[in-house]
């Protein structure tokens, strides 16, 4: 080894070639994710932490999934329409009725666009609201707790999926019916679609202080597929854009049929107006059967109250509160600019982008100049409300978002690209490709008045070959983009869970200090909650027996238990005595026909259990909560249904 | 270095020799710099306030019946799921404490037990001896861990 230094000299030379080029791969974006300064941009060091949330909506699996931007590191699963045994949600009796609905308890939706409550157009951070898409309904999730707190169902709606956006001050969150039907239901011919179905937009009024929900009104439009929506803002606040397909109102082999016409409809609705209608006695009330479901942090417990009258408005009634803006080739996404000015029409089977003008929409209403009308409903021209068109060169535009800075960024699902342009120049800036056949994208804050427009989250709908193989099931893929320059820039590719369709974020620091850490044992309101001890006991029923249980490292109190008998409904109901930061405790019990619970602490919970066996049968802790979480286990010795043996309760006794 | 390290070493103990009929606070300035550990922290209990909150403090002679019953109703919906008063239960029975712990020492475990048990030489002495069960922070504040301090107090 004599020649040392000029091994050194040649090692550094081929390290600072190296470097080099790949710097300039970088720069041609060849090689993009792989050069340094990408990968710092979402490096986020052991211990540190994101600078936003990101919620996407679960799709089929009815949850709601949180990440961290811009790492896409997965947080936490939100149990909201589907049942989760890794909490109890929907298992535990005091969950069951979040799932409650006039057909009966439905274990399942399809979760769609999670929206956060605003105050003045900006992000609040109190509730994320998202549609339940199958079995029409809207849940609101506290951004305190992280939980579910209220669903409620929506009637005369059938896939619920212009939903469930919010206007700029959280007054309505608002439904729109994907699938028109017949209002009230009944039993007719499917020939008669035409005139005899409808399309329900449903407005929910949110009560400011808790934010319980309650149906305003439902209006009832023509029988058309009401796509997507979003509300006005700023100038246009007070009024509610919802796209439309089948304005053909076919009711088979709609992939052809509700493609007949070359323009749909956007439908701009004045809510004030209808608002102040209804405020003065306006609309009709109409029987119907839909379930409300309000979880209460104090008692834990959840209550399902069936509703049995909803307020309907037709449009008739409410001269000068709705028009069809024409809008080419069954308009899909539905997006309104940060300054409330531009309404963006994505025409699904087209190249292009429509765009309308809100002032030029007003001044066309101001004049009267209609181009005729459907059923009552005044038409206006396109020419008169277009303020401009994007060529975007792309096939199959779908969702819109904003920067706050000017720009907005379309996804194409057929040509797989979002597509970055200028709003009123109409030009379009950047275009990058996703991975593959994006849906919805996301900015925090996108939709509101105030964009944080620093990263965008493409939602794909394809996976394909982005990661290792896992049989015929992918998971579907995200990508982040640093939208901060002129150009986009690929930054990190993520797998989601469900099916994402939309999502919503905001700046953490939004959220941090709200994050609730425990419950107060001192507030536990819950009926069959104990707050020390002393007050475990057993008690019998009739053929119930009521367990009332503590739990904390490491033990069950009481953890000995006879004269439990086979064809007994056995209630736990635990508290969990901890007052610490992320300790909760887990329940199971063997041959138990639901699933484990996890309490946190200073809450309670309730598992029910129907012993079918004789003999004597071990429960335990699933969470593995210290040291000697593998003691945390107990016994319930099981008699026959005819013994007489007396209840009896002991812990180290 | 090994070697001057071991002579430093050889010389404080030779100071903690020749100081040893002297004042004691010497002492504890000695043992605090050569950082070695008391042989038994159970021994020198009076020399440990904890980790925490709270600093040394001295207690008034009288007993504070009212913050004493205050303390025992805190006490008794929060802790006794692992303390009793009357025999050793999950943790050690409070029973006496004031002749084993210092009053700091007791509430520096109430309020900030999780630090306590990784570096207060007591609290890792006993987490060991109840079998690594953890003392858990029930968020007690400063106030409710002075009145369970309080009603210890009361059990002789």
């Amino acid at each position: 080894m004599k020649n040392n230094n000029l091994h050194a000299n040649a090692l550094i030379i081929g390290m600072l070639a190296l470097i080099m080029s790949c710097g300039q791969a970088g720069k041609n974006g060849s090689n993009g994710a792989l050069s340094g300064s990408i990968a710092e941009k979402v490096y986020i060091a052991p211990g540190e932490r994101d600078e936003q949330y990101a919620f996407l909506s679960g799709g089929y699996s009815g949850n709601l999934t949180v990440y961290g931007l811009p790492s896409g590191r997965l947080f936490k699963e939100i149990p909201v329409f589907s049942q989760f045994p890794t909490s109890g949600y929907g298992y535990s009796e005091e969950t069951k009725p979040m799932l409650n609905t006039s057909f009966g308890f439905i274990p399942w939706d399809d979760l769609h666009h999670p929206d956060i409550s605003q105050t003045n157009g900006e992000l609040d951070g109190r509730w994320i609201f998202a549609n339940g898409n199958n079995t029409p309904r809207i849940a609101r999730v506290s951004l305190s707790t992280f939980e579910t707190e209220e669903i409620i169902e929506v009637p005369n709606s059938a896939g619920n999926h212009s939903s469930s956006f919010i206007t700029e001050n959280t007054e309505y969150v608002v439904a729109g019916t994907r699938f028109s039907v017949p209002v009230p239901q009944k039993d007719i011919p499917i020939k008669e679609y035409k005139s005899n179905f409808k399309g329900a937009l449903t407005f929910i009024s949110v009560e400011p202080e808790h934010g319980h929900m309650d149906i305003k009104f439902q209006l009832l439009m023509p029988g058309f597929n009401y796509d997507l929506s979003h509300p006005g803002r700023g100038k246009s606040h007070g009024w509610f854009f919802f796209s439309t397909y089948n304005t053909e109102e076919a009711n088979t082999l709609l992939e052809v049929n509700a493609s007949q016409n070359d323009k749909d409809f956007i439908a701009a609705v004045n809510w004030k107006k209808i608002e102040e209608f209804v405020n003065n006695g306006g609309g009709t009330k109409m029987a119907s059967n839909y379930a409300h479901n309000v979880y209460n942090e104090s008692t834990h417990t959840a209550t399902s109250t069936i509703k049995k009258e909803v307020l309907t408005v037709n449009p008739a009634d409410v001269p000068g509160a709705i028009y069809f803006l024409p809008t080419p080739k069954s308009p899909h996404g539905c997006d309104v600019d940060p300054s409330g000015q531009y309404i963006v029409g994505a025409g699904k089977l087209s190249a292009n982008i429509t765009v309308h003008s809100f002032d030029k929409m007003l001044a066309a209403i101001e004049a009267k100049k209609f181009d005729g009308d459907a059923y009552g409903i005044p038409i206006l021209n396109y020419d008169d409300v277009l303020a401009g068109s994007v060529q975007s060169g792309g096939l199959g535009p779908l969702h819109t978002e904003f920067d706050g800075r000017g720009n907005a960024y379309t996804t194409f699902f057929i040509s797989s690209e979002v597509v970055k342009w200028k709003l009123e120049t109409w030009e379009v800036i950047d275009r990058k490709p996703t991975y593959y056949s994006v849906g919805h994208l996301m900015i925090p804050g996108g939709n509101s008045r105030n964009p944080h427009g620093k990263y965008l989250v493409a939602m794909n709908k394809i996976t394909k070959d982005r990661y290792l193989p896992t049989g015929p099931e992918m998971e579907h893929s995200a990508q982040i983009y640093d939208i901060s320059g002129e150009k986009m820039e690929l930054l990190y590719d993520f797998p989601t869970h469900g099916e994402p369709h939309y999502a919503a974020g905001c700046n953490a620091d939004l959220l941090v200090n709200n994050s609730k850490k425990i419950y107060r044992l001192d507030e536990n309101n819950h009926p069959y909650g104990i707050k020390s001890p002393a007050e475990a006991r057993v008690e019998r029923d009739g053929k119930e027996v009521h367990i009332y249980m503590s739990t904390i490292r490491s033990h069950f109190t009481p953890d000995n238990i006879e004269g439990v008998k086979v064809g007994d409904k056995v209630y736990f109901h635990i508290t969990n005595h901890e007052q610490d930061f992320d300790v909760p405790h887990g329940f199971s019990m063997i041959g138990q026909g639901t699933s484990e619970i996890l309490i946190m602490p200073g809450q309670t919970k309730t598992s029910l259990w129907e012993p079918k066996k004789v003999g004597v049968w071990p429960f335990y802790c699933t969470d593995f909560c210290s040291a000697l979480h593998q003691e945390m286990q107990g016994y319930i010795r099981v008699s026959p249904a005819q013994s007489d043996i007396q209840l009896s309760w002991s812990l180290d006794e | 270095m090994k070697n001057l390290s071991t002579l430093v070493f050889v010389i404080a103990l030779s100071f903690l020799y020749a100081c040893g009929g002297g004042s004691k606070s010497r002492i504890e300035q000695i043992k605090a710099q050569s950082k070695v550990e008391a042989s038994d922290p159970y021994e020198n209990w009076e020399d440990y306030q904890g980790i925490g909150p709270v600093s040394e403090f001295k207690l008034p002679t009288s007993i504070n019946q009212e913050l004493a019953l205050s303390g025992q109703e805190i006490f008794e919906a929060k802790c006794t799921a692992c303390h009793k008063v009357d025999k050793k239960f999950i943790g050690p029975s409070p029973q006496g404490i004031m002749s084993r712990r210092n009053p700091a020492w007791v509430m520096n475990m109430i309020l900030n037990p999780n630090e306590m048990v990784q570096k207060d030489p007591i609290a890792k002495k006993l987490i060991q001896e109840y079998n690594g069960s953890p003392m858990a922070n029930q968020n007690l504040s400063k106030d409710e861990a002075r009145a369970v301090l309080e009603y210890f107090r009361t059990l002789k």
